[in-house]
């Protein structure tokens, strides 16, 4: 049961094979019992089992969607009414907001079941999810290895089937590095396609929630409802959402890809190079033609990244100050004292570092030297993607330099941290959207490709996304402790 | 004040936008709710909410922006302003900072008689504070965050006065002027148009600026008269002394008239400022633009010179009457409806109805006699049904109750006899009654005259039309 696609889920829901509640019960066994995985952080039993039991009532009145009943589970990044969000923060251990995102909203008027809220490095700064309050998360292919971050919780809850289908949230690669990682299907949509009303924000102009999915058909299903303009997001943007279904069977006969020369050069694992290059052999046999383009910003990306999300995570995690909600020192001697010791006991090393990148980048006197900087990479970056786009249709390229890396092993060496990122970054800096797919092995650990396209061009990702599934079975290798 | 001296005076001017809800959110913006109660999460700045900006506030912005002939900017920013304190709830402001709404602009200002222009230098929109509260906490400190998220208008002068009542008369033109437009209630009281005073002195003559110090948070014409004053006069003594003036801010006390340092320009804040990426750019077009320009009220200055020319009212009369569009639209109403001459109309409000307003310490928006009201008492002046005497009474009764001036006459029976026939026979009378006091005035002693008209007043208990029996009389007693 718990290896069927929502697809066939939803089936076995119509047809009485199963229940919701059935299947609930069933997934929040498997989270029990494989709860070393550390995956999720808060798991909300008593409310998945009523979600469930609603969600057969309206699947008897034949008024249900794809996703009425499917067990799934939210990023902890995303607030839930009267459920505890932490962010993966100290900080926000307390913290219930008295509100749902627009995101989760959109899951319960579909009828969706929440099995819990999911790990994640701490306000979604990390790579390998090992910056959380709450502990390193396990990759299930190898537990001895990282899942990637900073939605390494729902891309292992995902790969271990812990839950049916996941959010996750994407400012430099968040969603498609851990899903890469674990061997599962991650949908970066274009920056303003899915609301970020009540997801905390760790980069603003960046952040960008997406699914996190078994198959490119499951993220199609996720991202019909996670997509949409929202009067409460200035940010959101007022486009029609497509049938992401639809497209999906469309021949790829004259697709044109592009494979940037700077995506193959050095830094990327042998290993990882030639799995990627058996992916890509696979579209041309699929009528795909295939040219070799140049984006010589692409090696900006890093450096520019790493100045406008700390300069502006360093003003968005100013309101954690120990004054309304969230984490509070014992008894402050005066004002200062609760400001430093609130923010200096809650939040943790990465946190801390980037706050003061971003508060270094902005003062007076190099902010014009930093952020600014920045800023015109950004332009720069932007341009390369959409020149690149307009010569080929979607961009293919790794997500990730390696497989997944030891626990552990890259704790103390933060460059080394960000540069696991460097295929994924420009991509959130151009703002398009981009996927992580499962294309094979190397050494026993997943390998994911990159497909990027241009602005609002999801439909045709998951178009592209799906066709490679028709004819490969890496989205369905299931890791073997977890079958 | 000193005449070696000079002074440099810049105004900010914070004017609190009088919209419904707040600038990012859909709370409401009224004064005086139970402490927390108008704060949403969004003023909470709890995780994850996001700012929408108030259509309303922009287009508050730019009508002021064409009221004081400025330019509108057609890609304005907001930015973050970084600085902690427990009032303002997300550890920044969102102001803006580079590319303001409203651009270079003038408003010009009357000190003795001569008229000065004043520079503005830009006017931007951003959200307000909470308020911290000292009393009552036992030694903590309460948090009230109704107010924050509140719209304000900062209107930046340029250093352009050169003495506190030069302050004082364009920080009153410019409370005018945003009253006039509709856009801030001006509730100085109520902080909804507060000021920060720039002031400098230099040796006259010379060309540089002095160092200056920023008093913070003036809210009444009085205050910022005394506190420029005093700053003046403090850093003369300074400088006199071989001191020297530190930038710096400073509080005005009020209770002591002096003002006191509250942080020096090293101790500033970096507030980091960067545009805000939860907001978009605001984009006005000429359409929006020209919207706005059509539902433009008419400024101050045009409806005084409006009302020179249409009504022929004097310099003073026409100044006081279009001093708050609501006195300006009272009177209109008046003339119009009493079908009155304007001079008359215009007495009788800058007169007996604004002397009582202000004993009673109320404004013309709560005066207890409307414009209808006054209207049917002036109409009844112009058609000879009282004299103007009684129609002081009649006001009397008007400020009083709730009847018109027509019932009140009628009640008291106070309507004046024109009726020459009446008049007249009366007029035989007396005559008939006082032939002395006849061959007096026959022999030019004109003064008896007056004598008639008592007789005749007295006899006719105050209500014959006086412009009627001096006319009679002067025939009769021929």
């Amino acid at each position: 049961m718990q290896n069927k696609t929502i697809t066939e889920l939803a089936q076995g829901l119509r047809s009485g094979e199963f229940s919701s509640v059935e299947l609930t019960s069933a997934f929040l066994g498997r989270i029990r019992q494989y709860s070393s995985l550390n995956a999720y952080i808060t798991i909300t039993e008593e409310l998945a089992l009523q979600q469930a039991k609603t969600a057969d009532a309206r699947l008897a009145t034949g008024n249900a969607e794809l996703l009425t009943g499917i067990p799934m589970a939210q990023k902890d990044i995303f607030c839930t009414e009267g459920v505890k969000t932490t962010c993966g923060s100290k900080m926000l251990d307390n913290f219930i907001a008295p509100y749902n995102a627009t995101v989760v909203d959109k899951f319960n008027s579909a009828g969706a079941v929440m099995l819990g809220k999911l790990n994640m490095d701490e306000f979604a700064m990390g790579s390998s999810n090992e910056t959380s309050y709450y502990g390193a998360v396990k990759n299930p292919w190898d537990v001895n290895t990282v899942p990637g971050g900073s939605s390494g919780g729902s891309a292992a809850a995902v790969a271990a089937r812990l839950a049916v289908c996941a959010t996750g949230t994407d400012t430099g690669g968040s969603i498609r590095q851990p899903a890469a990682l674990c061997g599962i299907t991650g949908l970066k949509p274009t920056y303003g396609r899915v609301s970020r009303y009540g997801m905390i924000a760790y980069a603003s102009s960046l952040d960008q929630g997406g699914p996190m999915t078994r198959s490119a058909e499951d993220a199609a299903i996720m991202l019909q409802t996670m997509a949409g303009f929202d009067p409460k997001d200035s940010t959101s943007v007022d486009v029609p959402v497509p049938d992401y279904k639809s497209g999906l069977a469309n021949s790829l006969e004259g697709l044109s890809i592009g494979l940037p020369k700077e995506f193959f050069g050095e830094g990327l694992n042998s290993d990882v190079a030639a799995t990627l290059e058996a992916a890509i052999n696979e579209y041309r046999k699929l009528g795909a033609k295939v040219t070799e383009i140049s984006m010589p910003s692409l090696k900006l990306a890093i450096p520019a990244y790493y100045v406008i999300a700390p300069a502006e995570c360093s003003a968005n995690l100013s309101r954690f100050d120990g004054v309304r909600f969230g984490y509070r020192c014992e008894n402050p001697a005066d004002l200062t004292d609760l400001y430093t010791r609130s923010r200096g006991e809650a939040f943790g090393k990465e946190v801390k570092r980037r706050i003061l990148m971003g508060t270094y980048a902005l003062s007076a006197g190099y902010y014009d030297a930093y952020y600014i900087k920045a800023q015109k990479i950004r332009r720069l970056i932007s341009e390369d993607f959409k020149k690149a786009l307009s010569e080929v249709d979607v961009i293919m390229g790794p997500v990730t330099p390696s497989t997944a890396f030891g626990l552990g092993e890259k704790m103390d060496n933060p460059i080394e941290m960000y540069l696991s990122d460097i295929y994924t970054i420009a991509i959130n800096l151009a703002g398009v959207p981009a996927m992580s797919v499962p294309a094979g092995f190397a050494k026993g650990l997943p390998v994911g490709l990159q497909i990027i396209g241009n602005y609002f061009a999801e439909a045709k990702l998951l178009n592209i996304a799906h066709q490679y599934q028709q004819v490969t079975d890496w989205h369905t290798y299931i890791p073997s402790h977890f079958e | 004040m000193n005449s070696q001296w000079e002074t440099v005076i810049g105004l900010e001017i914070h004017a609190q936008l009088a919209t419904k809800s707040k600038i990012f959110s859909g709370a409401s913006t009224a004064y005086g709710a139970e402490p927390n109660t108008q704060a949403c999460a969004v003023d909470l700045g709890l995780p994850g909410v996001l700012p929408v900006l108030n259509e309303e506030a922009v287009r508050m912005a730019v009508i002021f922006g064409m009221a004081i002939e400025a330019h509108i900017a057609p890609y304005s920013v907001f930015a973050r302003k970084n600085y902690f304190y427990p009032d303002l709830p997300k550890g920044y402001q969102i102001s803006q900072m580079e590319l303001p709404i409203v651009g270079i602009g003038h408003l010009d200002i009357d000190v003795d008689g001569v008229t000065k222009r004043i520079g503005i230098t830009r006017a931007h929109l951003e959200e307000d504070a909470g308020k911290s509260l000292h009393e009552n906490f036992h030694g903590l400190t309460g948090i009230d965050l109704n107010r924050a998220g509140t719209p304000l208008l900062e209107i930046v002068s340029e250093p352009e006065m050169s003495s506190a009542k030069e302050a004082v008369a364009y920080m009153r033109k410019m409370h005018e002027l945003v009253r006039y437009l509709g856009i801030c209630d001006g509730n100085m009281q109520e902080g909804s148009f507060r000021c920060d005073a720039n002031v400098s002195v230099r040796p006259k003559g010379q060309k540089e600026f002095g160092t200056r110090a920023e008093i913070k948070n003036i809210n009444s014409f009085k205050f910022v008269e005394k506190a420029i004053n005093h700053e003046v006069e403090r850093q003369i003594e300074l400088i006199e002394s071989g001191g020297k003036v530190v930038q710096e801010t400073r509080l005005y006390d009020s209770v002591k008239d002096e003002t006191r340092s509250m942080r020096s320009k090293e101790e500033a804040n970096d507030y980091r400022y960067f545009p805000d990426p939860d907001l978009l750019p605001v984009l006005i077009d000429e359409d929006f633009k020209a919207k706005i320009k059509a539902r433009l009220p008419e400024l101050p200055q045009a409806k005084k010179q409006r009302f020179k020319e249409d009504y022929a009212l004097d310099e003073e009369n026409a100044t006081l009457l279009t001093s708050s569009r609501a006195l300006a639209d009272y009177f209109e109403i008046v003339v119009k409806e009493s079908e009155s001459p304007a001079k008359m109309c215009a007495n009788w409000v800058t007169g007996d109805l604004l002397a009582a307003l202000n004993k009673a310490g109320l404004e013309i928006t709560d005066s207890p006699v409307s414009d209808q009201r006054l209207a049917g008492l002036l109409k009844r002046i112009s058609d000879d049904t009282i004299s103007g005497k009684m129609a002081k009474q009649v006001f009397e009764d008007l400020w009083q109750g709730t009847s018109t001036a027509d019932e009140i006459i009628a009640a008291k029976g106070l309507k004046q006899i024109t009726d020459t026939g009446a008049i007249e026979s009366i007029i035989d009378k007396i005559i008939a009654d006082n032939m002395d006091q006849v061959e007096q005035y026959r022999s030019g002693k004109d003064k008896v005259f007056g004598f008639f008209v008592g007789q005749v007043m007295k006899e006719m208990q105050g209500k014959a039309n006086p412009g009627e029996v001096n006319k009679m009389l002067k025939d009769k007693l021929k």
